[in-house]
C-alpha cells in the first residue's frame, strides 16, 4: 500500500483526530479487568487464567511494535491503521465466538494474540506521521495521540460495564458484548484509516516550520547500535517501572498508609484515588510532552526522574502523616509516568531524525514490556516478604520505594549520558542535495 | 508542507476537521465525566 500523500489544502489538524481514533480504541486494553469477573464465573476460570488474554495482548504489543516498526515505516500510516483495525476488531470477534462456544483458548488467541498485534501496530502507526506534520511541536503532537491510549480505558471501562449489565454476565452476554466491541471499534477506527495522510515533502516549508527531513537522520538498524538508544531504553524502562510501582498497588497502598490514622481510607475512596491517578497519567501525557517542546527533552526527563525520586522520598518519609502530601506526590509520579511515554517519540526524533522514527520507537517499546514485568514483580514480592516478616501499614512499602528511588537515579544518570548521535551512524544525504551543496561551494569559491 | 487553516482553506475541510474532532472528543468527554464521578469518591467516600 502506498502511503497516502496529503492533497493541497489538507489541514495538519486532521491528523491528530485520526491518530486519536486508533489510540482511544486500542487503549481499551487497560479496561480488560471489566471482563475478568464475568469470564471467571461464566467459564469457571481462576484470576490468573482470566488475565491471560490481557497479558498475551501486552506481550504481543511489545513484539509487534518492535518487529513491525520497519513495515509500518515502509507501508505508511494508512496500512498500519488498517492492520490495527483488522487485528483489533477480529480479536474481539474471535473472542465473541470463543465466549459463545465456551472455548476460552479462542478468547486468549483472539484478544491476546490477534488483538495484541493490533495494539502494537496501532500504537506506533501515527507516531512518525505526527512528527512529520508537526516538526515544530513534536512533543505536543505525539502527546495528543499517546494521551488517547490512556483515555481509551476511561471510555471502555464504564461502557463495557454498562454493556455487560444490559446483556448479562453469562456466556451469551459476554459474547454479545465482545461482538459489539469488535464492530464498534472497527467503525470508530475507520476514521483514522480514512483521514490519515503523510505530508507533501516537495515545495517550500511553512514559515517558521522546518522541513521534515532536515538535520540528523539515522535508520532503525543503525539506531539500535548506538549507546543513545540503549541509554534512552534504560530511561524509559526506569521511569515506567517507577510509575508502575504506584499504579500496581494504588488502592491497597493508600488504605495501608492511613489504616492506623484518625481518618482511614474506605474502599470507595481508594477507588476514587485510582481514578485520580488515571487522570494524572493522562494529563501528564499531553501536559509534560507539550512542555518538552519548550524546555527540551533532556530537561523534561531530568524532571521526571529527579523530581520523581524526590516524590518517592517524600512519600516514604512523611506520606503517612499527611493525606494531601501522599496524594499529591502520587499524582506527580503518575503524571511523570504518562509524560515519559508521550515524550519519548519526540526525544527519538531529536536524536535520530524523522527518517525511521516510528520503527525506532517500536523497538524502544521493549523497555515498556520489561518494565511491565519488573515493576509489579518488585512491588508485589517486596510487599509479600515484608508481610511475612510481620510488618504492616506503611512499612510494607518502604523497601520497594527505596528500590524505586534507586531505579530513578539509574535512569537519571542514563539520561545525562545521552549525547548527539555520532556522524558515522547518519544516513548519507540524498545525492542531489550533496551535488547542490557542492555546486554552491564551487560557485562561492 | 503544511497548509495553515487560513481564510483560503476550503470550507469543507473546516467542517471535516470539526467532525473529526467531535468524533474523538465526544467519547473522550464521556470517559472523563465517568472518571470525575469516580474520583469524587476519594473526597466523599
Amino acid at each position: 500500500m502506498r502511503p497516502p500523500v496529503a492533497p493541497t489544502g489538507w489541514s495538519r489538524w486532521l491528523v491528530p483526530p485520526a491518530a486519536l481514533s486508533v489510540h482511544l480504541s486500542i487503549g481499551q486494553a487497560y479496561a480488560w479487568s471489566v471482563f475478568k469477573p464475568p469470564l471467571e464465573s461464566a467459564m469457571h476460570l481462576s484470576g490468573t487464567e482470566s488475565a491471560l488474554p490481557f497479558q498475551l495482548g501486552i506481550v504481543m504489543l511489545g513484539l509487534s511494535a518492535a518487529f513491525g516498526g520497519t513495515l509500518v515505516e515502509r507501508n505508511g500510516p494508512r496500512w498500519a491503521m488498517t492492520v490495527a483495525l483488522i487485528c483489533f476488531s477480529s480479536g474481539f470477534l474471535l473472542s465473541a465466538l470463543g465466549a459463545a462456544t465456551g472455548q476460552f483458548w479462542l478468547i486468549v488467541f483472539g484478544y491476546g494474540f490477534v488483538g495484541g498485534i493490533g495494539l502494537g501496530i496501532g500504537y506506533i502507526s501515527p507516531v512518525s506521521t505526527l512528527i512529520k506534520w508537526f516538526p515544530d511541536r513534536p512533543g505536543m503532537a505525539t502527546g495528543i495521540a499517546i494521551m488517547g491510549f490512556g483515555g481509551g480505558a476511561l471510555i471502555a471501562s464504564p461502557w463495557s460495564a454498562q454493556m455487560l449489565e444490559s446483556f448479562g454476565a453469562d456466556s451469551s452476554g459476554i459474547a454479545l458484548a465482545f461482538l459489539v466491541h469488535g464492530l464498534a471499534y472497527a467503525v470508530f477506527m475507520s476514521l483514522g484509516v480514512l483521514l490519515v495522510r503523510v505530508p507533501r515533502t516537495e515545495g517550500a516549508p511553512r514559515a517558521g516550520v522546518p522541513a521534515p527531513l532536515e538535520g540528523v537522520q539515522v535508520s532503525a538498524r543503525s539506531a539500535v547500535r548506538t549507546p543513545q538508544f540503549w541509554c534512552l531504553w534504560l530511561v524509559l524502562c526506569m521511569n515506567v517501572t517507577a510509575g508502575i510501582g504506584i499504579l500496581e498497588k494504588a488502592a491497597p497502598m493508600i488504605t495501608d498508609f492511613f489504616k492506623d490514622s484518625g481518618t482511614p481510607v474506605s474502599v470507595s475512596a481508594a477507588a476514587g484515588f485510582v481514578a485520580l491517578l488515571s487522570a494524572a497519567n493522562m494529563a501528564g501525557r499531553i501536559g509534560w510532552s507539550s512542555a518538552s517542546d519548550l524546555v527540551g527533552r533532556k530537561n523534561v526527563y531530568r524532571l521526571y526522574l529527579g523530581v520523581g525520586a524526590v516524590m518517592y522520598l517524600l512519600i516514604a518519609r512523611f506520606g503517612d502523616s499527611s493525606k494531601p502530601l501522599f496524594i499529591g506526590c502520587a499524582l506527580v509520579i503518575l503524571s511523570f509516568y504518562g509524560g515519559g511515554f508521550a515524550t519519548v517519540p519526540a526525544y527519538l526524533k531529536d536524536l535520530f531524525g524523522t527518517y525511521q522514527v516510528g520503527a525506532i520507537h517500536g523497538r524502544l517499546l521493549t523497555a515498556w514490556s520489561t518494565a511491565g514485568v519488573l515493576g509489579p514483580l518488585i512491588v508485589n514480592r517486596v510487599a509479600d516478604s515484608q508481610e511475612e516478616a510481620g510488618k504492616h501499614g506503611q512499612d510494607l512499602y518502604g523497601l520497594s520505594f527505596t528500590i524505586m528511588i534507586g531505579l530513578l537515579v539509574v535512569g537519571f544518570v542514563a539520561n545525562e549520558l545521552i549525547r548527539p548521535v555520532h556522524a558515522r551512524h547518519h544516513i548519507p544525504a540524498p545525492r542531489e542535495a550533496t551535488d547542490d551543496a557542492a555546486a554552491e561551494r564551487r560557485q562561492s569559491a | 508542507m503544511t497548509q495553515p487553516q487560513s481564510a483560503g482553506s476550503p470550507p469543507s475541510r473546516r467542517a471535516l476537521t470539526l467532525f473529526a474532532w467531535l468524533w474523538v472528543g465526544v467519547p473522550l468527554v464521556y470517559g472523563l465525566y465517568e472518571l470525575v464521578q469516580k474520583a469524587r469518591q476519594l473526597f466523599t467516600g
